[in-house]
């Protein structure tokens, strides 16, 4: 390759605590192309783009740029160096407008006057085929905007050097294919373009080489026209990984939750949910797809009791007695008095399911430190669970005593799903609970799900891979900007589907019942008790699994 | 934008979060900053006031605190009382609710108290007469804290500004009572007779075991009992409270009255085992202290008898020294200022370390 | 008259909230609360009066010596907020606790320097901090040309935060210092430089109110209690500075309206005053109260205040 060197990397290591995020990593980037940096959450992917960013500071290594070694210790160095980075978290200033966010930091000596800038930016705009406001605040714009603005903010700057962090993980596909064109562009160019992702076909489709970290470390570059997918998937993963969740066809599902015609709006008065309504069944994994943001969070909230609804009915069909209730703008508390055992694994895990600064055992007493009629709470319960727990789950943690917030992500999450499993759910619900988990901690957490739904329970597992929601879930409800596009089996539907109805704007009619067959008319008492396999099923969860059959619960 | 790249050398150091430090190695950074701060409060005392060497303001704080019976029993009063105030504050800090307002909150209960003692220590016994001052001023603190914790709760109101308007109410509203008072317009009222707390064995310690019994109790109730529990889950996260069916406001306006309450005890201190009387400046300035020793004792009550132990120590020997060289009273407030800077400060190297580079490796090759 | 007078002594008494507020809003404005203000104020006033009385009797033109204090005095707020910066900026410690030691500490401090000065040595310059033309049964004696410069100082840093590259970036690094950072902002010099500006701005409300609006020997003991009437004012203006001309005005009226209501006829009790006293800190929390409840969404501080700023938190 006769192609000149743009930047290169020497043996760049990163710790961060004793944790390494980089070791070693050499890599070069030419001039006018497209690299890929590929690798599973989590591989330091970022954490390399940062330091040539100037972020982060290398422990220890050396970058050079043009040939000439860089010392990159902050964002302005790496401007001077004609490096820009746009990142998955998009960083602006909500309050100010495009013009003021893109202007931001560039002192060029001229007198500093927003309307020169607005011109500028619609010079910018122009030349690449942006559209753009530049006078519309952040905090009025949609994701894709928010893009935009970072980068031309970038190129407003005069970057050669373009890094983007993961951006079409908040794009439609044809916002994506959109960016892409752009990108081909400013690569034609002559600009290097860095693009983070770990989706294969997007690497395939766009990227002039392929440079695959793993656990930190620089594995391979090479050329996008002589790989293919399952060889950048091995290199990725170390090994061949097919997905092989277990799935078992639901037993005698009959209706646990039917939601009827949701809505809400947030804050800022936007609809986030737009007539919602679907049944969860009692022994089946209900997935729920979409674009991060198109009304997920607010749909799990709203049954947990944390979302106010403008209207609709969210009934709970109890199996104890066959009674109904309306769950809708009812508090937590009220939920759990009206006997209804719903539990809740939420996205932001340190921030919402579990205190960071506390330790395991009072995390366990989250839910049941209200027990008794003691002004003082029980540690002797919540700590034999937490020993449970971290016993079953196989959780690496230094003790009972360490925060839960120094735990690494996959332990966090077994701490707060095993909490949650423990105390045997009639409806579970899941928001992402494998985002940032390894592989062997994400099949433990597919294990517990599969386990709860053979118990009879109601899941509900919203995912971001489309791979795993079709591999794991019974049916798939794909949601977009707050509506239902969808809903589909998840043994007969393909990506493509998914991937049509996530980005399609309207909704159209779709069945709610399942195919599998229903059990709606049987009568409770003739229901069979399917003994699950527990082979593999830790103690402390077998111990739920009896207690839940002692009470004569519907398996 | 200029293309001429600077030659800049690799950063001497580079600052990066601990993971943990162990509480012994914690301790000694502690030690050594407060050892340094007093040190240079010596030097600056030795240049400014021309004490005859430099250390003898470490003498004259010793001192000041333990030279003779008078001054320890003065130091354990004094420590009883900014322990007190401080506990008092921890419940609604534990909570991250910014309450300054102790200062009012105290002195709201000192005047209910003196106005119970006011107005009817003739007409009733005087044990009857101490039951109805310490409910007195219980009710009167805890109302000063239930205020601005309702508008916190309801509308999100800046607690810190809130409860720091509420002390001027107070003091404004003592220097109405004292002028309603004194007819002769002194607006200095002598000691009241009535509702004075027996004294056992010595005038202070009563007080100084009420305070002990209160700080167990408050350390119980913060980590032993479920009010407690949900304090720190507030605290920590409103999501997480929210989650699992905490009614967040309820707890905010709750702690608070605690906190209010605790206040209103030591109101009654002030007026049945200290003061016996009431200023505008009976509390003096310790609701804000009380605020740091909190803080400083990591919230937690029995490292906080330590915490108030040290600013009382530099606190007394310190006027101890203004008496002994003739200068302002307000010095001790500039040596307990330096001493905090540097506690304050110090910090900083308990939570983070600093890693130097190492020299310029060519063997890295 | 008697109502011009009234509103001339609110405003020269408003004027040392103007410098306060500014003086805060600039720190705030670069995400740092500053509970400093007040021993900041006092620490301003005191480095006035130093420089003052080590220029008594030197024979110095007047212009001189008023510039020469003035400058002290910023120099004295700034090197107050230097201290708070050092400790919340680079030391990351906390904002409120810092800020409270920085009161204690200041306010002993002023104490400590004042009890050290002898009266005189300062008082004798209220006649250059004060119109010349004042005549003594008039209120225009509380008024200075100090009032015309905190007026100018209040305007100007509202320009400046809203028209230029300077306020830009100031805003970006307290409303998302991340952000500023990612464009190369110094944040750090940033957050130093509008806080130690900040505190020298607010230190000149100290010497104002001491040598202009009050010119006796007992007012510096109540500089304390106005700083804090400055950092709620920054509430009640919405973050804008040109906002505290109105605000600080209002705030005066109530100061004073307790010396006036006598002077129009009308007889108060003695025991009046301390409720008149009241009546701004009253106002205040009303105020509090009314733009918490009325401005959900809008005219919010900026987004970083009361949090440090750590580039590698993780």
């Amino acid at each position: 390759m006769n192609k000149e060197i743009a930047l290169m990397m020497q043996g760049i290591t990163k710790y961060f605590g004793s944790v390494a995020a980089n070791k070693n990593v050499d890599l070069t980037v030419y001039k006018g192309e497209i690299l890929a940096i590929l690798g599973e959450n989590g591989c330091g992917k970022t954490t390399l783009m940062n330091m040539i960013a100037g972020i982060y500071y290398p422990d220890e290594g050396k970058i050079f740029v043009d040939g000439e070694e860089a010392n990159i210790r902050s964002p302005k160095d790496a401007f001077v160096y004609r490096i820009g980075m746009i990142h998955q978290h998009f960083k602006l200033v909500d309050v100010f407008s495009a013009s003021e966010n893109i202007v931001l930091g560039v002192d060029d000596g001229k007198k500093y006057s927003i309307k020169d800038v607005n011109n500028r930016v619609l010079e910018i705009s122009e030349r690449y085929g942006f559209h753009i406001d530049p006078k519309k605040k952040i905090h009025e714009m949609s994701v894709s905007e928010k893009q935009t603005v970072e980068i031309i903010k970038v190129l407003y700057r005069g970057a050669d050097i373009l890094i983007l962090d993961e951006p079409t993980a908040v794009l439609t596909p044809q916002e994506t294919a959109r960016l892409f064109d752009i990108l081909r562009r400013m690569r034609d160019d002559g600009k290097s373009i860095l693009i983070i992702t770990h989706k294969l076909h997007e690497v395939l489709s766009l990227s002039d080489r392929v440079a695959i970290l793993r656990k930190g470390e620089h594995v391979a570059t090479v050329n996008t026209a002589e790989t293919n997918e399952s060889e950048l998937t091995e290199m990725m993963v170390g090994k061949k990984v097919q997905l092989n969740i277990q799935r078992s066809m639901p037993q005698n599902p009959r209706v646990r939750l039917s939601v009827s015609d949701m809505n809400a709006v947030n804050e800022e008065g936007v609809k986030v949910l737009d007539s919602i309504s679907f049944d969860a069944y009692s022994g089946e994994i209900l997935g729920i797809a979409g674009i991060a943001g198109s009304g997920q969070r607010e749909l799990l909230e709203a049954i947990a009791g944390l979302q106010h609804l403008e209207s609709g009915k969210i009934l709970y069909q109890n199996p104890k007695n066959g009674e109904e209730v309306n769950l809708r703008d009812k508090t937590p508390l009220q939920i759990r008095d009206l006997g209804v055992r719903l539990s809740f694994v939420p996205e932001d895990r340190l921030g919402m399911g579990l205190v960071g600064n506390m330790n395991i055992t009072d995390n366990m007493m989250l839910r049941s430190y209200r027990r008794g009629h003691s002004m003082f709470v029980d540690r002797a319960r919540p700590k034999k669970l937490a020993e449970d727990i971290i016993h079953s789950l196989a959780v690496v943690t230094p003790g009972l005593n360490t925060p839960v917030r120094r735990l690494s992500g996959g332990n966090v999450q077994k701490v707060l799903v095993g909490r949650e499993i423990s105390t045997s759910p009639t409806v579970l619900m899941a928001a992402y609970p494998v985002r940032g988990l390894d592989i062997n901690s994400s099949y433990t957490i597919y294990n517990l799900l599969n386990k709860q739904k053979e118990n009879g329970t109601a899941v509900i597992f919203v995912g971001e891979d489309l791979d795993v929601l079709l591999e794991l879930c019974d049916r798939i409800m794909v949601i977009c900007a707050g509506k239902i596009t969808g809903v589909v089996e998840g043994r007969r539907t393909t990506k493509e589907e998914l991937g049509v109805l996530m980005t399609r704007a309207n909704a159209a009619p779709y069945e709610n019942r399942p195919a599998y067959p229903l059990t709606d008319d049987v009568p409770q008492c003739v229901e069979s008790v399917a003994e699950p396999p527990v082979k593999d099923f830790p103690d402390a969860m077998n111990r739920v699994l009896m207690r839940i059959k002692k009470r004569g619960e519907p398996q | 934008m200029s293309n001429e790249i600077k030659k800049t050398h690799e950063p001497l150091f580079h600052v990066a979060k601990r993971d943990s430090l162990s509480p012994l190695k914690g301790l000694l950074i502690r030690v050594i900053a407060i050892v340094v701060a007093i040190l240079l409060c010596s030097i600056l005392t030795f240049f400014l006031i021309g004490t005859k060497n430099p250390f003898s303001l470490i003498s004259t704080l010793v001192d000041g605190s333990f030279g003779s019976e008078l001054r320890i029993w003065r130091f354990a009063k004094d420590l009883a009382v900014m322990l007190c105030i401080s506990l008092a504050v921890t419940p609604a800090f534990r909570m991250k609710f910014w309450n300054i307002g102790a200062e009012g909150q105290v002195l709201i209960g000192t005047l209910a108290s003196i106005s119970c003692a006011f107005y009817i220590g003739d007409a009733v016994p005087n044990g009857v007469l101490l039951v109805i001052m310490f409910f007195a001023s219980v009710v009167a603190g805890a109302v000063w804290g239930l205020i601005p914790a309702v508008f916190k709760a309801l509308w999100n109101t800046n607690e810190t500004l809130f409860t720091l308007m509420m002390n001027y109410v107070a003091t404004y509203l003592v220097a109405f009572a004292l002028i309603k008072w004194t007819p002769d317009g002194s607006s200095t009222l002598g000691i009241v007779e009535h509702g004075h707390l027996p004294e056992i064995f010595h005038p202070y310690l009563l007080l100084i075991v009420i305070v002990g019994a209160l700080t167990l109790g408050i350390y119980i109730y913060l980590y032993h009992s479920k009010q407690g529990y949900e304090i720190s889950v507030v605290g920590e996260s409103q999501k997480t409270a929210c989650y699992i069916g905490i009614n967040v406001k309820k707890v905010v306006i709750r702690t608070m009255v605690v906190s209010g309450a605790i206040c209103g005890v030591m109101g009654f201190l002030y007026a049945s085992a200290l003061d016996h009387t009431i200023t505008t400046a009976t509390v003096g300035g310790l609701g804000f202290t009380a605020i740091m020793v909190s803080w400083l004792a990591k919230f937690n009550p029995f490292i906080m008898i330590a915490t108030s132990a040290l600013i009382v120590f530099l606190n007394q020997g310190s006027s101890q020294m203004s008496t002994a060289f003739n200068i302002s009273s307000a010095f001790p407030n500039v040596i307990v200022g330096i001493i905090l800077f540097f506690i304050i400060g110090c910090e900083f190297f308990i939570n983070y370390r600093i890693k130097f580079r190492k020299s310029k490796g060519d063997a890295e090759k | 008259m008697n109502v011009i007078n009234f509103l001339l002594s609110a405003i020269s008494l408003g004027t040392t909230f103007i410098y306060g507020s500014t003086g805060e809003i600039l720190t705030e404005k670069a995400g740092h609360l500053n509970l400093g203000i007040p021993g900041v104020m006092c620490v301003g006033g005191a480095s006035g009066c130093v420089a003052l009385s080590l220029m008594y009797k030197t024979g110095m033109p007047p212009v001189l010596i008023l510039m020469i204090a003035v400058l002290a005095t910023f120099l004295g707020g700034a090197l107050m907020g230097l201290i708070y910066s050092f400790l919340t900026v680079t030391l990351h410690a906390n904002q409120n606790v810092t800020g409270l030691a920085m009161t204690t500490f200041g306010v002993g401090l002023m104490k400590y320097m004042m009890s050290g000065l002898k009266p005189i040595r300062y008082l004798y310059a209220v006649d250059y901090f004060r119109f010349p033309f004042a005549d003594m049964k008039n209120s225009l004696q509380y008024c200075g040309v100090m009032m015309l410069l905190g007026f100018a100082i209040a305007i100007a840093t509202s320009i400046v935060l809203s028209r230029t590259r300077l306020g830009l970036h100031l805003r970006a690094v307290g409303e998302n210092p991340a952000t500023a950072d990612a464009v190369g902002i110094n944040v750090t010099a940033y957050k130093y430089g509008a806080t130690c500006i900040g505190s020298g701005i607010a230190g000149i409300g100290g010497i104002f109110y001491m040598l202009t609006y009050s010119g006796s020997q007992e007012a510096y003991l109540s500089v304390e209690a106005l700083g804090w009437l400055a950092i709620a004012l920054v509430i009640f203006t919405l973050w804008k500075p040109y906002l505290t001309i109105f605000g600080a005005s209002l705030f005066g009226t109530l100061f004073v309206a307790g010396s006036f209501i006598p002077s129009l006829g009308i007889t108060l009790d003695m025991s009046a005053t301390p409720l008149l006293k009241m009546l701004p800190y009253i106002v205040t929390v009303v105020v509090l109260v009314v733009t918490s409840i009325r401005n959900r969404g809008t005219n919010q501080p900026p987004a970083s205040l009361g949090t440090n700023y750590f580039r590698e938190e993780r």
